[in-house]
């Protein structure tokens, strides 16, 4: 018997793997050192621990240790990239371009250097979610400082073509990030092969703990930020604070496991995903698979059931932890904006669900999953009125609807 | 979303799911709300001498849209049309315990019940 509930938001979080968590103990109390001690013993096996961890990370995107800086989470480095580079480049530069289907806190960060006068273009993205390279080559400007695109979704899971896009920046000497949360770990990237010159991580998304991430600047040519904190100076002047050992020990153990097993992983996912998805069209008619399906990283299945809320299927497959682009699971009452971007009509984003699959789940826990999905796409679509009236043959689009 | 017991029992155990003749001059149909909003229900009341003697739904929504279209159709049998005129949606807010971002739920229950009363009643008109 399967046990429950299965755990399917893995683009949410990740679990601590056994290994990661292990590695971690010994610096919460007998190495407990402050890594920036340079007087003792004790900060100095902190700091060695905080330099292998280091390299552990350089090495899954072909860079240099010295080019990791250590912070608390992917939204503190994209924070750090945007205005630290703005803000460092201003009086030069004031141009900064984005995707409109960027993580929030991207586009939080970027709304706030709108207000402190920088001019950002929110580029958008084709139906299936990927940026059409010519948008990017018409709207980059010789006064643009960054261009700051993710690799990988976290909504729809559709991998952007990065090498491309960093050729493109980098012939017009603008600034290259890329927000590498849902990517790192799990497809290869290689900085310089890229053109990458900052990238944004988070280590519990890949199996390590939660609050602690890093973001890679490039050394050559080299890249100077701001810092968003006054302090010490450590990490290199751009992010001061103490750094917390323990997590960045777990950070650097999941890096080093993700990157020998990015392949068996990869492979693993993706029969996984497949095994799901092929079931799903199989079985109901009316799906829709969000987002591109060849250029994506296989363990995020972004899928809308037509005629069916998303939220009340949340609640109908209660045994599995999924999230929903539905509005009704926020506070905000809009469906998903990324999902809306891709010009998916209102009612179908009300529809969507987001499944993940990650290095724990398993073949018996996709069939589980699929049992449960038909029995309440079944239910729902009984208690449907939308589902009652497309059998009837009435199209939808020509029935007057009273909004509220 | 932490839903309320009832909300749950009501959305485990739906009353009253269903569809009846919309051709039948004795019966009337609500339905309101889009898809776009990511709401839609449908009321259908069967109504002899002036009181509703059945009353069937179908809901495109969230838990507690389910929820309040299958309470309204518990609350509404046996009453007159006058009296099903009169239940508010603070009545059903406050039965389910609805959180605040959900009372458009309940409002739209409210609304669906005065729509199948409107088809019904200029149904009758037009056959007199």
């Amino acid at each position: 018997m399967v046990k429950l509930p299965i755990y399917m938001d893995y683009q949410a979080t990740t679990p601590v793997d056994p290994e990661v968590m292990e590695v971690m103990l010994p610096y919460f109390t007998e190495k407990f050192g402050n890594a920036h001690s340079r007087s003792h013993s004790f900060g100095w096996e902190s700091s060695d621990a905080v330099e292998v961890a280091r390299k552990q990370i350089a090495d899954v995107i072909k860079a240099d240790a010295k080019e990791v800086i250590f912070t608390s989470g992917a939204t503190e480095s994209n924070n750090l990239a945007l205005k630290g580079a703005a803000y460092f480049y201003k009086d030069h530069k004031k141009h900064i371009i984005t995707v409109k289907t960027e993580h929030k806190c991207v586009l939080d960060a970027c709304r706030h250097l709108e207000e402190d006068g920088f001019e950002v273009t929110y580029l958008p993205v084709g139906s299936d979610g990927l940026l059409d390279l010519h948008v990017l080559e018409k709207n980059i400007r010789p006064d643009t400082l960054l261009v700051s695109i993710m690799s990988v979704n976290n909504e729809i899971g559709v991998i952007q073509p990065i090498k491309e896009i960093g050729e493109i920046c980098r012939k017009n000497g603008s600034l290259f990030h890329t927000d590498a949360a849902q990517a790192f770990g799990k497809i290869p990237l290689d900085v310089d092969l890229m053109n990458i010159d900052m990238l944004s991580i988070s280590a519990h998304k890949i199996y390590g703990p939660k609050g602690v991430g890093a973001l890679y600047v490039r050394k050559r040519p080299r890249v100077r930020l701001s810092p968003l904190m006054n302090g010490g100076g450590q990490e290199r002047g751009m992010r001061s604070g103490t750094v917390p050992t323990p997590l960045i020990v777990g950070f650097g153990k999941a890096a080093e496991i993700a990157n020998s097993r990015m392949e068996e992983d990869f492979d693993r996912i993706k029969k996984l995903a497949d095994r799901f998805t092929s079931a799903i069209n199989d079985q109901i008619p009316d799906v829709y698979f969000n987002g591109n399906q060849v250029h994506k990283w296989p363990g995020c299945v972004n899928v809308s059931f037509a005629y069916i809320e998303g939220e009340s299927l949340i609640l109908a497959i209660k045994g599995l932890a999924v999230s929903s682009g539905s509005a009704c699971t926020s506070a905000s009452l809009e469906p998903s904006y990324v999902l809306k971007s891709l010009g998916l009509e209102d009612e179908l984003a009300h529809s969507s669900i987001r499944f993940g699959f990650g290095r724990f789940s398993t073949e018996e826990q996709v069939d589980y999953a699929l049992e449960v999905i038909f029995a309440g796409v079944k239910k729902l679509r009984d208690m449907s009125p939308l589902w009652e009236m497309a059998q009837e043959g009435i199209d939808l689009r020509t029935v007057q609807w009273t909004d509220h | 979303m932490a839903y309320s017991s009832k909300v749950m029992d009501h959305y485990e155990n739906p009353k009253n799911v269903g569809s009846m003749d919309k051709n039948d001059p004795s019966v009337g149909t609500g339905l309101v709300g889009a898809p776009s909003c990511g709401d839609v229900m449908k009321l259908q009341l069967k109504i002899k001498d002036g009181v509703i003697e059945d009353a069937k739904f179908k809901t495109f929504g969230c838990g507690s849209a389910i929820a309040s279209s299958s309470l309204v159709t518990e609350w509404v049998k046996g009453k007159t049309i006058e009296e099903a005129q009169k239940i508010r949606n603070v009545e059903i807010a406050k039965h389910l315990s609805l959180p605040p971002v959900k009372i458009h739920c309940s409002v739209l229950a409210e609304d669906a019940i005065k729509s199948a009363i409107l088809d019904y009643q200029k149904k009758t008109k037009e056959s007199v």
